[in-house]
């Protein structure tokens, strides 16, 4: 069994007005040296199969055609395996 | 007349369905049906209208689960065989996730759901779903979307202007194409684009929300119109064929 944790985040390029509205909130508070807050997605998943590159396979796959939309964001992800039973918090 | 068939294809969270559906058949007179997203066929439809709403509830992004519905597999052969689609507002987000318009709708640049009045002018008039309005005309159609942000590639973007397939921008009452005049922050002002090959249009706005004359507003109905006529002239052009052989 593998675990992937995925992270979206939108492309540089691409004008983020939420992590704006949150990088304000921020200097509000009073941590005036605080820039760039982007807003990303975080997605985690568990993957039946007893190989890495099958899991990272599928991973990259959903990635790019569901769960980022290239056009505008961009991802990363980190695939580990992991015990069902020992995993659980 | 001819009888234009219409197909509205209803998401769980599309809300503008029924709106879309009455336009069609009370005011325009047309047949129409609703097709719920898990049928695998849209059947003989002519044009297949995908409504506003928050289908899926928007989850993960605008229309990025609505595209893997049973019936968009039928959409998407339709379209590619020819057939009409018009995707309003949420409808247009499900387009570009298919693949079937270029581009992204990104959170509006105010953060705002914008839901008002304001005006469009037709950039195209040579499209099957404008061909009963005049280029630069100005059409007060009302807007209602968080996500109408229209972006996407500096590539791509001068193949739609050079390719005439920005339909619609947003301008103000005299049809300048202003910054003021833009609610969300769409590139070039675009509201509405068509695909390569003009049958499938995208725009934000909703023409279902401006064609009933009790709201006053019915500058919407020139779509529908034109849908209308661009189908019926098709059919005239098959019969004449037909006749033209017997």
């Amino acid at each position: 069994m593998f675990h992937s944790k995925i992270f979206v985040t939108l492309k540089k390029s691409i004008l983020d007005p939420q992590g704006k509205a949150v990088e304000q909130g921020i200097h509000a508070l009073g941590f005036e040296s605080v820039g760039n807050v982007r807003i990303g997605k975080y997605i985690e998943m568990d993957i039946e199969t007893s190989s890495r590159d099958e899991a990272e396979r599928m991973t990259r796959e959903i990635s790019d055609k569901l769960l980022a939309n290239l056009v505008m964001e961009s991802y990363t992800f980190t695939t580990e395996p992991f015990e069902e039973l020992t995993a659980q918090p | 007349m001819t009888n234009v068939k219409f197909g509205v294809i209803v998401f769980p969270g599309s809300n503008c369905d029924h709106d879309a559906h009455y336009v069609a058949e009370t005011i325009m007179g047309q047949e129409t049906r609703l097709i719920w997203h898990k049928e695998g066929s849209i059947g003989d439809v002519n044009v297949v209208i995908l409504p506003g709403g928050f289908s899926y509830g928007d989850y993960l992004r605008c229309g990025a689960i609505a595209r893997f519905s049973p019936v968009m597999k039928d959409v998407v052969r339709f379209a590619q065989n020819g057939g009409m689609v018009i995707g309003i507002c949420n409808g247009f987000q499900v387009l570009t996730e298919a693949g079937l318009l270029p581009g992204v709708l990104l959170k509006n640049r105010s953060l705002l759901f914008i839901c008002k009045y304001l005006h469009l002018r037709v950039e195209n008039a040579n499209t099957r779903f404008t061909g009963m309005s005049k280029k630069g005309e100005v059409l007060e159609i009302p807007i209602a979307h968080g996500e109408g942000n229209y972006f996407t590639d500096q590539e791509t973007l001068k193949r739609l202007e050079e390719n005439q397939q920005v339909v619609f921008r947003y301008c103000d009452r005299a049809g300048n194409v202003t910054d003021e005049a833009n609610p969300n922050g769409s590139l070039n002002n675009i509201a509405g684009i068509v695909n390569e090959t003009g049958n499938v249009l995208g725009m934000m706005p909703h023409p279902e929300r401006a064609a009933d004359p009790v709201l006053k507003h019915t500058d919407g109905k020139k779509i529908f119109q034109s849908m209308i006529q661009s189908v019926s002239s098709q059919f005239q052009f098959v019969e004449s064929m037909v006749v033209e052989r017997s």
